[in-house]
């Protein structure tokens, strides 16, 4: 097992130097100029070269990539063209909302998909498969935003029971925490209870069709033992798979429901950079993040040895 | 069983629906805190670089200015006392009110004052056109300062109070000497409100708190001017990204206004009781599309000027706004309700003379080249304007190619000087406030030196521009403005589309907001 976290660590090294290296040239390549959108619309083209040499954007490419590439190796992400804060900060103080929302989420997901999904394969092509499998192609097909609204207008403009907006720290004020996460955490959950549900089902059906489930059922062991211990493990591999890339997808950034429900998130913090063309805080979330998705695939390959000891790397 | 697990169950769900309906602790602060959700993000705090307006709303809450002008757009002294001017208009002289204060508690002199008019007229156009004018800029001692000038100038009070981007504010002189490339790295001002640097999250929200030691003028507030007096503890800035969430946020009272309500959700926040509409701003905003000279066929006067007649500004408002009790036509390139104001040859104030657009377009050789139109699709109040001048150049028979785009990519593609088939353009359209516009030095599209985007090279405008900032009466330079707009409407630099405004919509028991182009926050109560 150590072995194993060393050398998915080790090899995460030169993933994120090509996503350093790629993400550089993309941003530097492209038609960007932050200095040009830092100096406003009425701006004269005087100022916008002031501002473009003030910031170092005049300088030669392999210049600017080694002098970001030295920052980096010294733990320093580089300051937001814009707000001139630490990349690192920004990405602290935007972090919490989206983890949050992310592990709500992903909680409730498999609260409901799990039973779900095992309740739909056990009576297959009964009302009850077919019925879950009916809100399941409804949670895929409702977008987040129409949810969101639809969620607003109920529990907080008619029903006055959530607020409309806005995220509060865990550890500032528990009850607010709760409050305005439970909205965006039941939009944002319907696509993953449908996804978790679906995958559940398919990944049972194919365990259940298996002969040690029937010899199980020969032994007169109890339905809810079969489901659970016998079927549900040996299901379980696909199911975390899945699990870990909606999880790593959330963190990545769910846009649209930090937008609608006005969550300082990842999300929006990369729209808001990458549409003002702030280069350092673009390079450094999306070097971060592809820390955390290494992080995440190492967790679930870790979480197949646990479930599947068979399973070697 | 059943029943321990069905109580557990009971008690869980009484647990959750206590603690969800509990008051948001928000709610239970102090009244004195006033919540409003601006138009944008705060990202920059250095009021020096850049031109956007909430940035320029930032300084006004944490810095001071020497003049300002009020609700008539009458420049009126501010952190200075009184002032004189020598009778050859050489000479000005200053003297600043006795205990103005930074925020750190240092008092400020006329050395801050000067560094700071210094940082100003580096970037920005009147700015730099004043410094052009004088000789010397001195301090007599710590409250009183002369500018000498060169020659007379007619706009030593027009700059020095002008009210939007970029504004002249004061900082202290140890900040104000950092570089104009340089972004400031501390917010110290002497104004009405201090900036609390530990909560501001970029984008997200800014927070500013009453600043005790601020001493207002006597004088009640007039427009930018008179007395900046405080009455709430606390201001916060909000960004909300979505227009309808700000809305829901603003009915449930989770804000306390809406700075610049989307049009489409107006009728939907004017129908709850509690919600007034105010408007603050009577000047509003221009819009306008720039035409690019130095691209064909668009460098031919003739088609700019087919243009020009193929285009009536009520469709424009009507697309962008629809509710006229928002907009305003006005052909004036100075804005309307300002002294200069004129409509001396504004004929897209009629229904076009598409007769007369063709005509001119024959004249010209116009051998249906394709026109390329850059259309922001993220800002809400510019996005509807492309499509109305498509329809309209297409009605005279023009070929039009609408590329849709951010507004950051318009912004990079609009330096752009080559063809458009190698990343140029032809039209854009944009917006602003009016006092951005309101006379021919401040209004940058009316530039004839060829270095704005568009880049207009007309020598006869230069030249009664000049003349227009070297006047020192004021009826001689109405004459000199109009002149300047009739030039500017024979050659076409650009054509301005009406002007427009979006009044914050806010509680009933916000009361108080001053008259003027910026959101500022002195006066405003919370009852």
């Amino acid at each position: 097992m150590l072995r194993l976290i060393a050398s998915r660590l080790v090899a995460a090294i030169p993933v994120m130097g090509m996503v350093a290296i790629l993400v550089f040239l993309m941003l530097r390549l492209g038609p960007s100029d932050p200095a040009l959108i830092l100096a406003g619309d009425t701006a004269t083209p005087e100022a916008v070269a002031a501002i473009r040499a003030g910031l170092g954007l005049d300088k030669p490419l392999w210049y600017q990539f080694l002098v970001w590439i030295g920052q980096l190796l010294s733990g320093d992400f580089g300051l937001s063209v814009f707000s001139r804060q630490p990349v690192i900060d920004m990405v602290l103080q935007r972090i919490e909302p989206t983890v949050s929302l992310a592990f709500t989420t992903l909680a409730l997901s498999i609260v409901i998909a799990i039973p779900a999904g095992v309740l739909a394969a056990w009576r297959h092509d009964s009302w009850l498969d077919r019925l879950i499998m009916t809100f399941s192609v409804l949670g895929f097909s409702i977008p987040v935003f129409v949810l969101g609204y639809i969620f607003i207008y109920l529990f907080a403009m008619q029903m006055d029971w959530l607020p409309v907006q806005g995220f509060t720290p865990i550890g500032a004020n528990l009850p607010n925490f709760l409050r305005q996460i439970a909205m965006p955490t039941l939009a944002l959950s319907f696509i993953y209870i449908a996804l978790f549900a679906r995958i559940t089902r398919s990944a049972m059906l194919e365990v259940l069709r298996e002969d040690y489930i029937r010899t199980a059922q020969a032994k007169g062991l109890p339905e809810s033992v079969i489901l659970v211990k016998h079927a549900l493990r040996n299901a379980a591999v696909p199911i975390v798979s899945v699990i870990g890339i909606g999880f790593a997808l959330m963190i990545g950034g769910v846009v649209i429901t930090e937008t609608v429900f006005n969550i300082p998130g990842i999300g929006r913090l990369v729209v808001d950079a990458v549409l003002a063309r702030d280069y350092p805080v673009i390079q450094g979330v999306i070097l971060l993040l592809s820390g955390v998705y290494v992080l995440i695939n190492l967790l679930t390959d870790i979480a197949y040895i646990l479930l599947d000891p068979r399973i070697r790397y | 069983m059943r029943f321990r697990y069905l109580n557990m169950f009971m008690g869980l769900a009484i647990g959750a629906s206590a603690v969800l309906a509990g008051p948001l602790a928000a709610e239970a602060q102090e009244k004195k805190t006033l919540r409003a959700a601006m138009h944008a993000g705060l990202r920059i705090l250095d009021p020096f670089i850049g031109t956007t307006y909430i940035v320029r709303d930032h300084g006004y809450m944490i810095y001071d200015t020497l003049f300002s002008v009020d609700e008539k757009l009458n420049v009126k002294p501010q952190m200075v006392d009184s002032y004189e001017v020598s009778t050859d208009q050489l000479t000005y002289t200053f003297k600043l009110r006795d205990g103005l204060k930074f925020h750190d508690g240092a008092p400020v002199t006329t050395d801050d004052v000067i560094a700071s008019l210094e940082r100003w007229s580096k970037v920005d156009g009147m700015g730099g056109k004043l410094f052009g004018f004088i000789k010397e800029l001195k301090a007599v001692n710590a409250t009183t300062f002369q500018m000498i000038l060169k020659e007379p100038y007619g706009l030593v009070l027009t700059s020095l109070g002008k009210p939007s981007a970029i504004v002249p504010f004061i900082l202290p002189k140890r900040i104000a000497l950092t570089p104009p490339t340089q972004q400031l790295t501390e917010y110290v001002g002497s104004g009405p409100f201090r900036f609390v640097t530990e909560e501001y999250r970029p984008g997200v929200k800014a927070v500013y708190e009453k600043n005790l030691d601020y001493r207002p003028r006597r004088e009640p507030a007039n427009g930018m001017s008179g007395g900046k007096v405080v009455k709430l503890d606390r201001v916060e800035w909000l960004i909300i990204g979505d227009a309808q969430t700000t809305a829901n946020a603003l009915i449930k009272g989770e804000v306390d206004m809406w700075e610049r309500p989307s049009y489409d959700l107006l009728p939907q926040v004017k129908k709850d009781k509690n919600i007034v509409i105010t408007n603050r701003n009577p000047l509003g905003e221009g819009s306008l599309m720039r035409l690019n000279w130095l691209q064909p066929p668009l460098d031919n006067v003739k088609v700019r000027q087919a243009i020009l007649h193929a285009v009536y500004q009520e469709d424009y408002l009507a697309a962008q706004v629809g509710d006229p009790e928002y907009y305003r036509l006005c052909g004036s390139m100075y804005g309307c309700g300002t002294p200069l104001e004129s409509d001396v040859g504004a004929v897209q104030l009629k229904k076009p003379d598409i007769a007369k657009a063709k005509k001119l377009l024959a004249e010209s050789g116009y051998k249906g080249e394709t026109i390329t139109i850059m259309q922001p699709m993220d800002v809400g109040i510019i996005t509807p304007l492309a499509p109305v001048t498509v329809q309209a150049l297409r009605a005279i028979g023009m070929k039009v190619d609408l590329q849709a785009m951010d507004w950051s990519t318009m912004m990079l593609r609009r330096a752009n000087k080559g063809p458009a088939d190698q990343g140029g353009w032809h039209i854009f359209h944009t917006a602003q406030a009016v006092p951005d516009q309101m006379n021919p030095v401040a209004n940058n599209y009316l530039r004839g030196d060829g270095a704005f985007f568009g880049w207009p090279n007309d020598p006869e405008i230069e030249k009664l521009r000049d003349a227009f900032s070297r006047e020192v009466d004021p009826v001689k330079q109405k004459e000199l403005a109009v002149a300047v707009q009739k030039r500017a409407y024979e050659t076409v630099p650009y054509i301005p589309l009406g002007l427009y405004i979006q009044p914050p919509a806010h509680h009933k028991n916000i009361t108080g907001f001053v008259i003027g182009p910026a959101t500022v926050f002195w006066n405003v109560e919370k009852n």
